[in-house]
């Protein structure tokens, strides 16, 4: 199913609009907003396909690169829908510059500012006092992603891959992309 | 393991190591940069130590955007101001964008293809293995910890059940037990 839109300035600027409504909200990076963006872009604005949204997400996170270029892809989508590779470019512009600016400028004062006053103990304890739960987050972060795989009787060689390459990666200086390229040889063979 | 915090520091040379620096980085990260970011700015450029990765990796997660996205312009940021913080950014998000765009035209001819949808799926169960990897090899940045490892520990598996187990959103968790655990080194830094 396609759909095919006729977009003037006003849309795009509510295209762009929107992403900069989300970017401060996107605590724990921009995939939590996902549901508001599907909200507005499928339910509500009929710019995307279902289909088209999913995809964005998952070649997003396939693709090597920083996970939040799904919203790009999502501009692409959008644009491609309203005519062409132009109206693609433009969307990805749009949609990338809403998403990032408003917490990429927050960001970078407010790490100048703790910086600067790295030294006050509110400063310090807010770094000494955040230190355990990122790193149990990471941790909390990659058993999401495995649970993924289903059932562990039945997908076993999917289970055992994570926990063999996450100990291959705390115990060895091997180079990460083997270990990828690895994974990518067995799923691709039907191994795993 | 740790030897990475006892030898000699680097530091990014110019803009255009920045960025290229972040572009290699950007386009080693399957499935999400993190797992990268801990190997190349640790342990191989050793622009920053364990301990100093996790206090900046604390404040880029608390922070709304992109947590490796905001990494990457605190630490331009910190060593060529706006430039640094610009160049790191479009380090990160440029060439993986244009990489992006050309999978997604790629994508719709061999989407269904089974190969493509197993390697995918290989490639997924290897970046689990990668990320939870990392956090075991930050583990012992908490050594230094003004809380105690034993406090250190109670706070990170109650954050591991509330998000693995439990699912709880993440904000919630990290204003939570943040401010609990962040109250409570406060109080210990004044010892």
């Amino acid at each position: 199913m396609n759909i095919v839109l006729q977009f003037g300035w006003n849309d795009w600027l509510q295209l762009c609009t929107h992403f900069l409504s989300l970017s401060l909200l996107a605590v724990g990076g921009a995939i939590t907003t996902a549901p508001d963006m599907h909200r507005y872009l499928v339910d509500q604005q009929g710019w995307l396909t279902d289909r088209q949204f999913n995809a964005s997400i998952a070649i997003a996170q396939a693709a090597p690169g920083p996970n939040v270029l799904f919203v790009a892809l999502m501009g692409w989508n959008v644009g491609l829908n309203a005519g062409g590779l132009w109206h693609a470019l433009l969307g990805v512009l749009l949609s990338m510059l809403g998403i990032m600016l408003p917490s990429s400028a927050l960001t970078y004062f407010a790490s100048r500012w703790g910086h600067a006053n790295r030294e006050l103990r509110a400063v310090r304890a807010f770094k000494q006092g955040m230190a355990p739960i990122v790193i149990a987050l990471l941790i909390a972060t990659g058993w999401i992603l495995a649970s993924a795989h289903g059932d562990p009787a039945h997908d076993w060689p999917l289970w055992l891959t994570t926990v063999v390459s996450a100990l291959l990666v705390w115990r060895t200086r091997l180079h990460l992309l083997w270990l990828l390229g690895a994974g990518a040889l067995l799923g691709w063979f039907g191994l795993i | 393991m740790n030897s990475a915090s006892d030898e000699p520091r680097s530091q990014p040379q110019s803009l255009t190591d920045l960025f290229v620096s972040f572009t290699v980085l950007a386009l080693q990260g399957f499935g999400g940069v993190l797992a990268i970011a801990q190997r190349e700015l640790v342990e191989r450029k050793r622009w920053m130590t364990n301990e100093e990765f996790v206090e900046e990796w604390a404040v880029a997660q608390i922070m709304p955007g992109p947590n490796i996205i905001n990494l990457c312009i605190m630490i331009g940021g910190r060593h060529f101001g706006l430039r640094g913080a610009l160049a790191a950014l479009a380090g990160m998000l440029l060439v993986p964008l244009l990489l992006l765009l050309l999978i997604a035209l790629l994508y719709a001819q061999y989407a269904n293809q089974p190969g493509v949808i197993g390697a995918l799926r290989g490639m997924g169960a290897v970046a689990a293995g990668l990320i939870v990897a990392t956090g075991l090899k930050l583990f012992p940045a908490l050594k230094k910890n003004a809380l105690g490892m034993g406090v250190c520990i109670a706070f990170g598996a109650s954050c591991f059940v509330a998000v693995a187990i439990l699912r709880w959103p993440l904000a919630y968790v990290l204003l939570g037990l943040g401010l609990v655990a962040c109250t409570l080194a406060y109080r210990k830094l004044k010892a």
